[in-house]
């Protein structure tokens, strides 16, 4: 048994009622995308036609090497620019808001390269991710008007890093870490924008497996708390071990929705990874998950 | 330390002997001299101008004998304004060019000036900000692509080097320096006639050699410099990890170390090549080129059609787009990346020397490829960073462009439109004319 | 040779007005590189801004000192408006190629021959910088000499040193107010990684351009400086060099570091100076040899320096990006 299984699910059975199509609808969705495209030349690397994102649900978005999935990523943060279509962030329009604003909004993502600010200290980096800080403006900087504020942002920090188990590199430059802990720090950092939805591309990328489990445990956690996550990710274990829901892309779109039970008998999702002649592992990992029987997340917990 | 004092070492050989040279083909004074005359409307025939007075700023004046001749010694190098009197012009002829009176005139520190004021009888034309005539355009339109020319093959080396390596070179401009002022050496001392017991040699060991083969081994030179920077500065940098921001103030740092060392080399003052320098222009229609410019532009016309064709057809011209479009993709397919970068430091480098050489044609400076910084920048920029073909076509239209907006605004200036332009593509299509929208993460 | 002497002028150079000038200049540079990462390669184009805004708005408008001043900030934030717009949403690259660019393009403009009715053209501004020494507060009789110790100054140049000393430690204090406020904090997250600040609901092209914008004025401050000290302004003086200069004292002192300008400008200078004056006493002893061989000459002295500059800023840029106290851990995490 897991730590993590005790880990509550308060959308357990949400997902009874949805249809396993691609573009279903969602109960309640944050996120709602439409006609989203996006060109490089001639290739059309981005071709959404619909897609909810339940709230409060672990939803993974999967699919082979160039299947679109960091750059539909980059479209839902304004990373980068969609050539059409509209997104929806809690029922608020946020087509071209551009992506520092969205973090205010309540939406934060990590990078697939883990992007930890190397020549500054842990806690600065966690204090980084705090959003309305009045010391941020350049002429109230100078002014003693930020002192009381910082010193609660820093107290919710210490208490952040606590819980990722990082307190004890608090004060060392956030080169010096591991890439496993980079990740922890990345994701403890999104938390201080007290967002409502965290995006993750490929979370477990370059972890070892001590860590990957501690990481799923704090995903879970993020849903525990109410907060909404999508994630990109490679491994099918991962996927089926934390995953309400699945979303599949193939070269730009959605080919298909569902549980990860309903993904892993999927037949045109199978079609997919073979026909997109990806490395072996991957390969590996989509088969097990078709031949394997459904429901056991377990498998990888026993490090733990 | 060692090194410097060693740099200084050779430096001071060269000026010792650069020094004593210099004075070895004039007569020890320098002059402004000149011509001038006239086509008689009526019989068609070329009168000479007598009896009109020409004055330096701050030397004095002279009056032109029954040839129209005149020749007036100035004390030293430098930029002199000349002024001639137009009173003094027999009657009903006119300066073509009313506008370019005074000219100025830079005086090499090695050869008399030459300076021409084209006359007319009858009307001249203007050639005031605004005045727009088919003879200014055509002739600024030729200018411009003269210069758009020269500055595409420094350009293209620059964007090439960024392309495959990732790094501004600021030093760039210092290469095409080089080109320019190595040509002038090999011109003059020939390969070795710098190092005193060895002056008394033939040519090309001894002595200077004609400006064509001299400008071979300036472009050679050039790949040599370019070898050397890569292999003993860049490729150590890349390989210990300097981060690109680190290297190109490396660039910067190297940019004035050389350029200094060629002023403490070659002194201030303007200089010219041994041959070709004192042309006349001929009339093609109503362009006024110099016999040097037209072979020079025909020159670089084929030299930029070779170097397209060996980016287009040779493997290793392939390998070097490939690298330029996506370094890690070329890596992967087995393309020797630390080669092809070597390769395009030389080629680079050897370009912009042959620019160098070209723009040496009409003035040759210690400080002469800084003061094209700017233009290298803007044409590169306007074809998108690490587009070679980008480069010629921006280097062209920055070329054109600046010679043009001379028509609108004080030629003084003029740079300025460059800036301006860099300044307006960044801020509506960064990626260049060329250039493909990039994409992120 | 005369030691005493040579130490003498490098130990009176360490506070003089060199150093003052450009450790401000590198104060702007190091809120703009070493804070933020921006490479600004035309710090000589805001100093230049900041002294023809003071010049040009006393001599030619007639206007006050004091308005002057106003002029030479307005300027620099008008030029780091201009150069920062159009490049700061664009790789690091762009800003370095047109600020490099638009530095020299400044000189050519003011020395400009239709421009000489304002900026003097190529004859430059004087006889601005009295308003300055007839200040009431100034407690030193500018024609006076003042002496301390083995050191003599005039009561002019007491008074700008006076002034530049207190304005320069003010600022280095205020920017060191502003890196430990959760502005700064910002800035360094924005030279880290731009897209994580971003991403962490930083604006990071607003944060480049203020730090721009405030690094540019620090420039004008110095160059303001510089011309007051002067009593005249000349185009000439604000050549490319006077950058690379400054980046050369940036890197020396430390990018990112509080005090590294000020450490960074007296190491610098006093370099200069003590081989300067050793250099030209050459003739006198043994070494005399040497003068022989690089024919050393007052113009040769002077091109030193710059050949100096440049092997440095490049051998710095190699082996000691984070300056010469840079901490090993730190050049470790440089690679990016």
């Amino acid at each position: 048994m897991t730590a993590d299984e005790t880990i509550a699910n308060p959308i357990a059975g949400v997902f009874d009622d949805v249809a396993a199509t691609p573009g279903s609808a969602k109960p309640d969705p944050i996120i709602v995308a439409d006609d989203v495209q996006r060109r490089f030349g001639g290739l059309l690397a981005v071709n959404v036609d619909h897609l909810e994102i339940q709230r409060g649900s672990i939803t993974a978005l999967i699919g082979p090497n160039g299947a679109g999935k960091t750059t539909f990523f980059n479209l839902l943060t304004s990373f980068d620019k969609q050539d059409g279509g509209r997104i929806q962030f809690d029922g608020a329009d946020i087509t071209s808001v551009p992506s520092y604003k969205l973090a205010k909004r309540g939406m934060v993502r990590t990078f697939q390269l883990t992007k930890a600010l190397s020549r500054m200290t842990v806690i600065d980096n966690m204090k980084l991710g705090a959003t309305g800080q009045v010391g941020e403006s350049l002429w109230k900087a100078l002014l003693p008007v930020w002192g009381a504020q910082e010193r609660e942002i820093e107290e919710r920090a210490d208490a952040l890093l606590e819980r990722f188990n990082l307190t004890h590199m608090r004060d060392e430059f956030a080169g010096t870490m591991s890439g496993g802990q980079r990740k922890l720090v990345e994701m403890a950092r999104a938390l201080m924008t007290e967002p409502k939805l965290v995006m993750l591309d490929e979370p477990m990328a370059g972890v070892n497996p001590a860590l990957t489990q501690s990481l799923l445990g704090h995903v879970k956690g993020l849903r525990a708390e109410g907060r909404t996550v999508i994630f990109v990710e490679h491994d099918m274990d991962v996927v089926r071990d934390i995953s309400d829901w699945v979303v599949v892309m193939a070269e730009g779109s959605i080919i298909a929705e569902g549980t990860p039970d309903d993904i892993g008998a999927n037949q045109e999702v199978i079609d997919a990874y073979l026909g997109a002649h990806t490395d072996s592992d991957f390969f590996d990992d989509i088969e097990t998950a078709v031949a394997a029987e459904a429901g056991s997340p377990e498998r990888r917990g026993d490090e733990s | 330390m060692l090194l410097f004092a060693l740099l200084a070492a050779i430096a001071g050989t060269f000026v010792g002997s650069l020094a004593s040279a210099q004075t070895d083909d004039t007569t020890g004074e320098l002059a402004i001299f000149g011509q001038l005359g006239y086509e008689d409307p009526e019989s068609g025939e070329d009168v000479n101008a007598a009896g009109v007075t020409i004055e330096v700023d701050g030397v004095g004046s002279v009056v032109t004998d029954d040839l129209g001749e005149f020749r007036l010694v100035v004390p030293s190098a430098g930029d002199y304004a000349v002024t001639i009197d137009v009173e003094t012009l027999p009657e009903g002829v006119n300066l073509r060019n009313p506008d370019a009176n005074p000219l100025e005139a830079s005086v090499s520190e090695n050869r008399d000036r030459r300076v021409l004021f084209p006359l007319v009888f009858g009307e001249g034309v203007g050639s005031t900000a605004g005045d727009i005539s088919f003879r200014r355009v055509a002739q600024l339109t030729a200018e411009g692509l003269k210069q758009g020319l020269y500055l595409a093959m420094a350009a293209i080396g620059l964007t090439l080097i960024f392309g495959t390596t990732g790094l501004v070179n600021f030093a760039h401009a210092e290469l095409v320096t080089w080109g320019m002022l190595a040509t002038y050496f090999f011109n003059f001392y020939g390969l070795a006639g710098i190092i005193g017991f060895l002056a008394p040699l033939p040519p090309p060991f001894g002595g200077g050699v004609n400006l064509v083969f001299a400008a071979l081994l300036g472009m050679l030179s050039g790949a040599a410099l370019g070898w050397f920077l890569n292999r003993f500065i860049f490729r150590g940098a890349r390989r210990a990890g300097v981060s690109l921001i680190a290297q190109m103030v490396m660039t910067i740092g190297l940019s004035i170390l050389l350029r200094y060392l060629f002023v403490y080399v070659f002194r201030g003052g303007p200089r010219s090549f041994g041959d070709f320098s004192a042309q006349r222009a001929v009339s093609l229609g109503p362009i006024e080129l110099t016999p040097k410019d037209l072979v020079a532009m025909g020159l670089s016309v084929l030299i930029l059609v070779a170097v397209a064709s060996y980016l287009e057809m040779t493997r290793m011209g392939k390998a070097m787009r490939a690298v330029s479009d996506n370094r890690e993709l070329a890596e992967s397919t087995g393309i020797d990346v630390e080669r092809v970068i070597s390769l395009v430091w030389m080629s680079g480098a050897a370009l912009a020397a042959m620019s160098g050489v070209f723009f040496g044609l009409d003035q040759i400076k210690w400080d002469f490829g800084f003061r094209i910084l700017l233009l290298i920048f803007a044409s590169v920029t306007l074809g998108g960073l690490g587009r070679p073909y980008g480069a010629l076509l921006g280097a062209l239209v920055v070329g054109l462009t600046i010679n043009l907006s001379t028509l609108f605004i004080d030629a003084e200036v003029k740079n300025m439109i460059a800036l301006l332009m860099m300044a307006l593509i960044l801020m509506f299509r960064p990626q260049g004319i060329l250039g493909r929208a990039e994409r992120i993460g | 040779m005369d030691w005493g002497f040579i130490l003498e002028r490098t130990f009176s150079t360490m506070l003089g007005v060199e150093v003052m000038v450009f450790a401000m200049a590198a104060v702007g540079l190091n809120i703009q590189f070493g804070y933020a990462g921006l490479l600004n390669f035309g710090q000589v184009g805001f100093m230049a801004a900041g002294a023809y805004g003071l010049g040009v708005t006393i001599n030619y408008f007639q206007w006050s000192f004091a308005v002057g001043i106003l002029f030479g900030v307005v300027y620099s934030i008008v030029l780091a408006l201009i150069l920062g717009v159009p490049t700061l949403r664009l790789r690091a690259d762009y800003l370095a190629i047109v600020t490099i660019a638009a530095s020299e393009t400044i000189r050519l403009f003011v020395r400009w021959r239709q421009m000489k009715e304002i900026t003097g053209a190529s004859e430059g501004i004087g006889g601005f910088a009295d308003p300055f020494y007839d200040f009431a507060l100034n407690p030193f009789n500018p024609g006076q000499r003042y002496d301390f110790g083995p050191f003599s100054y005039l009561g002019r140049d007491l008074w700008v040193l006076t002034v530049g000393w207190i304005l320069l430690i003010v600022m280095v204090l205020l920017v060191k107010r502003l890196m430990s406020s959760p502005w700064g904090r910002a800035l360094k997250a924005i030279r880290e990684d731009e897209d994580a600040a971003r991403a962490l609901g930083k604006n990071a092209y607003m944060y480049k351009l203020q730090a721009l914008m405030l690094g540019g004025v620090i420039g004008g401050f110095a160059g303001m400086l510089q011309v007051v000290q002067k009593g005249s302004i000349q185009p000439d003086t604000f050549n490319p060099v006077i950058t690379f200069t400054i980046w050369a004292i940036l890197i020396l002192g430390g990018p990112g570091r509080t005090w590294s300008p000020i450490v960074g400008s007296m190491i610098y200078w006093a370099l200069i100076s003590f081989l300067e004056n050793v250099l030209r006493q050459l003739p006198d002893g043994p070494a005399g040899a040497l003068e022989d061989t690089i024919k050393l000459s007052d113009f040769n002295i002077s091109q030193l320096r710059f050949i100096l500059v440049g092997l440095g800023l490049l051998l710095l840029a190699r082996y000691r990006p984070q300056g010469i106290f840079g901490s090993r851990e730190e050049m470790a995490l440089n690679d990016r």
